[in-house]
């Protein structure tokens, strides 16, 4: 089936089942492999992307839903060259340890802002449930509080 | 009966590496590890194994330990940077190669590596090497990449590379070497006024021999290794470049999905294949004696036609066993209660259970592996690539030399992809040799990976102290099941009756290094029990330990630290407590306060965890601070709701969802503070593990006096009505 899409600005054609989940529509066909996979049953965002501007977990989205969508990955995030501001502050506060779940992290929180750009921790709390092994918790916060801080 | 003792877990053959291979008389001449070299170093500008100088003054620092966030690679670069007095802006840190070059005997300086002369340090850290090469070893892990590869190998190498620099340009400027200082990758010659860039000397620096023992920098000249410098690998975690094993792609590969017997050792009995090779893409279903596989043109493809699959294993005569027919064999195992003395005013005695975990890495297991007629060649991220060659090779029936793995950047480790639990690579191997010459990435789905873990070991303790009229302890005796070591059940209070006895209990549940390995249930046990002993004798928790460190003043040093840096004593209002943890694991001593609140419905909230960290010195300081906070935070997820379970023999749980972890909403705020001691380095990666279970625990006890005694948190009741001491 052809399914139709924009993927970071670009229109894609997808010739996939109708099933396959967006998550590997966008790592196996597209191969931008910077959307990861850790659960596959949206307990983790690992693979959170945003479509039509909200987030979303890839994993759980079977590629017939966003026909016609416009889904930005981590790649897409920031034109090329440049850096959004949650990654600069990801940067700026060393967050990521091993980094692999700081793609769908950074996708959350950069939908959380564009929503709500100051956001109280409670909030915050309610919005961010991605899981990190490293424990980088504490520095994502930190970084949160201090982008929220910002106009 | 075993005493414990300061040093139990150590080896009698510490001098095993440059004994077995050299001989007593061969010691004295032995090679330096850090001089063996290419054949063509010269022209590449390659000053030791580690170090390398080109012409456009870049240094090159080859470090051999994996990247999985925690930093070793930019610290061990950052301390061999300080010795070469290099100019840490013209630095590039690279991965050492799974070459036998690069093998990694440092880690064996671990084990007695202060007790060994310095005459024959040469001699050890060349027969080790030999040792581990023959082996096929690079082992990242055992929190001991800065304090073994980096205070015994690239410091070394550094300071060797310093004195060949220097050398040659004694030689370019016709001076002494004495006359000679070096600054930010530039030798100076004061008298005549000459300079000469390190990239200006590299060939000829090359050509100098390699010093065995060179002069290493006092700490008190470092200006770099004390620094934070940002970590070089975090841009591309931000912006979706970085590659992990996951990731990697070859044009024309295939994509594998697996299903394996769900208890360990049980075998594939059989499975009608045909479902899922007439579904899209798929190129072959591949049989195994424990597997079955699915290989497609997507992964997607893969697991949708392995999930069309009913293949039947056997249980390897595991069937009946269970966690509750575990804990009943610990139970039964550990026997009364070790005895106390007659005399003793006071005697308590508690028992402490910990369950199976996972070490659920956000990056599930996966590799990709290409078999042909010459060899075979891997792409993983592991905690060992020589030992993912010498899995493949030894799945492939290959020789290890036929076998080139590169490896990429690991999505969280903990143990989990050391050495000798790389089962993923053999089998991902085995099914690439059945689709060979095709490339075949394997990726394990979460619910396969949650199920075939290398467990951080259940186990149970049963506790007994006595207290003397005058409410000092007398004695503090274990028997426990499960594991334990030296290190883990050593507990540095001055109790003139301590003791810790194994006891026997298998099970055949596949077990394997978990972060911080058996001090993870010993840090648990002794703490607790402690805790309780100090409240049977009407003591403050702080206190009571503190009045039994006398003889131990790094630990009391830690103590007091953390107490102030909490403000112990400071009051609290109703329901809300401070509990307090001291251990010592791989070299470094650990003290925490936990500061939780529990609501009278039972909900805990940790609020606060201050930790108090003697590692002797720290390298990358924000590094080293990050380490400390994901401990805790890998603590503080097991000790709240981490469980693996057992039932017909294999593992209950498949995925987040009944393997649960904390969120942001759970994590405390943190406060960590490094206490330079200037002891021998120890490490970081896993010592902010053991303290937190008892901190929390101990805390819930101040706030509610509800003991908890088994973990995880999540399945006691913390409901005041329930409430008991």
């Amino acid at each position: 089936m052809a399914i139709s899409l924009t993927v970071n600005g670009r229109p894609r054609l997808l010739d996939l089942e109708p099933d396959t989940p967006l998550l590997w529509a966008l790592r196996d066909a597209l191969g931008l492999t910077g959307t990861k996979f850790g659960c596959g049953i949206a307990a983790c965002g690992a693979c959170t992307v945003h479509v039509d501007g909200q987030p979303m977990r890839s994993c759980s989205v079977p590629v017939v839903a966003v026909e016609g969508a416009s889904v930005t990955t981590i790649e897409g995030l920031a034109p090329e060259g440049s850096l959004h501001p949650v990654q600069q502050a990801w940067i700026d506060h060393q967050v990521p340890q091993c980094g692999y779940c700081q793609s769908g992290m950074i996708m959350a929180v950069s939908a959380l802002l564009a929503a709500e750009p100051h956001p109280t921790d409670a909030k915050v709390d309610e919005a961010i449930t991605n899981i990190c092994r490293c424990g980088t918790f504490a520095r994502v916060r930190r970084a949160i509080q201090a982008l929220a801080r910002t106009e | 009966m075993g005493k414990w003792t300061r040093r139990a877990f150590i080896g009698t053959g510490t001098l095993v590496g440059g004994g077995f291979v050299l001989g007593v008389v061969g010691a004295a001449f032995s090679p330096s590890r850090h001089g063996v070299v290419s054949d063509d170093a010269e022209s590449k500008g390659e000053l030791n194994t580690w170090i390398t100088v080109t012409p456009d003054n870049m240094v090159t620092i080859l470090v051999p330990h994996c990247e999985m966030g925690q930093g070793a690679q930019q610290a061990l670069a950052m301390m061999a940077a300080e010795e070469m007095d290099a100019d840490w802006s013209m630095v590039r840190i690279k991965e050492a190669p799974a070459l036998d070059a690069y093998a990694n005997g440092y880690v064996a300086r671990a084990v007695g590596g202060e007790s060994i002369p310095g005459v024959l340090g040469r001699a050890f850290d060349y027969g080790t090497y030999r040792l581990v090469r023959w082996y096929g070893l690079q082992p990242t892990g055992g929190s001991m990449s800065v304090r073994t590869t980096g205070r015994f190998g690239m410091t070394v190498a550094g300071a060797a590379a310093r004195e060949m620099l220097v050398a040659a340009a004694a030689e370019r400027f016709g001076a002494t070497p004495s006359e000679l200082t070096v600054s930010r990758s530039q030798v100076h010659h004061a008298g005549s006024g000459k300079s000469a860039t390190f990239g200006e000397l590299a060939a000829a620096a090359a050509k100098q021999s390699v010093p065995s023992s060179p002069a290493l920098k006092s700490g008190d000249t470092y200006t770099i290794r004390r620094t934070a410098p940002p970590r070089p690998d975090i841009p591309s975690k931000v912006n979706g470049q970085a590659i992990y094993g996951i990731d990697f792609t070859l044009p024309g590969m295939l994509y594998a999905a697996v299903e394996i017997a769900p208890v360990y050792g049980g075998k594939l009995v059989s499975v009608d294949t045909a479902p899922a090779e007439s579904m899209p893409g798929v190129k072959g279903v591949v049989k195994l004696e424990e597997a079955v596989a699915v290989v497609a043109d997507s992964y997607w493809r893969a697991r949708t036609a392995l999930a069309k699959l009913e293949p039947t294993f056997d249980d390897a005569g595991h069937g009946g066993v269970s966690s509750q027919t575990i804990f009943a064999a610990f139970d039964q195992a550990l026997g009364a209660p070790p005895e106390m003395p007659k005399d003793a005013a006071t005697v308590i005695s508690a028992d402490y259970q910990v369950p199976f975990l996972a070490h659920a890495t956000m990056e599930p297991m996966a590799c990709t592996v290409r078999v042909d007629g010459s060899g075979a060649e891997v792409w993983a991220g592991t905690q060992d690539p020589l030992n993912a060659r010498a899995t493949a090779a030894s799945a492939l029936e290959l020789n290890a030399r036929q076998v080139a793995v590169t490896n990429l950047l690991v999505g969280g480790g903990f143990g989990r992809k050391l050495p000798f639990s790389l089962d993923f690579i053999g089998l991902g191997a085995r099914i690439a040799k059945a689709m060979s010459p095709a490339p075949v990435k394997m990726i394990w789905s979460r619910e396969t990976d949650m199920q075939h873990g290398y467990y951080r070991p259940a186990g149970m303790a049963r506790f007994a102290g006595a207290l003397g009229g005058d409410g000092k302890p007398l004695a503090v005796a274990c028997h426990y099941a499960g594991g334990g070591d030296g290190e883990s059940v050593f507990m540095p209070y001055t109790i003139a009756d301590k003791r810790a006895d194994a006891k026997d209990a298998k099970h055949p549940i596949r077990t394997g290094a978990w972060r911080s390995v058996l001090n993870s249930q010993h840090g648990f046990f002794k703490e607790a029990f402690i805790d309780e002993l100090a409240y049977a004798a009407k003591a403050d928790p702080y206190t009571f330990r503190l009045n039994l460190l006398s003889e131990e003043p790094r630990f009391r040093a830690v103590l007091e630290r953390v107490a102030a840096m909490a403000d112990w004593k400071s009051p609290l209002p109703p329901r809300e407590g401070r509990g307090i943890s001291l251990v010592e694991s791989f070299g470094s001593i650990v003290g925490q306060v936990a500061h939780v609140s529990v609501s009278p419905d039972g909900a805990l909230r940790v609020k606060h965890v201050y930790a108090a960290v003697d590692c002797g010195d720290v390298v990358n300081t924000d590094a080293a601070t990050a380490q400390v906070e994901g401990g805790i935070i890998f603590g503080l997820s097991a000790a709240m709701k981490g469980e693996i379970t057992i039932a017909g023999g294999r593992v209950v749980e498949s995925n987040f969802h009944d393997h649960e972890m904390i969120h942001l909403s759970d994590a405390p705020q943190i406060t960590v503070e490094f206490i330079h001691s200037g002891h021998a380095l120890g490490g970081l990666g896993e010592p902010g593990v053991p303290p937190v279970a008892s901190a929390v625990t101990n805390a819930i006890f101040a706030a509610t006096g509800i003991r908890i005694r088994r973990l995880p948190i999540k399945n006691q009741a913390l409901r005041s009505a329930a409430a008991s001491t």
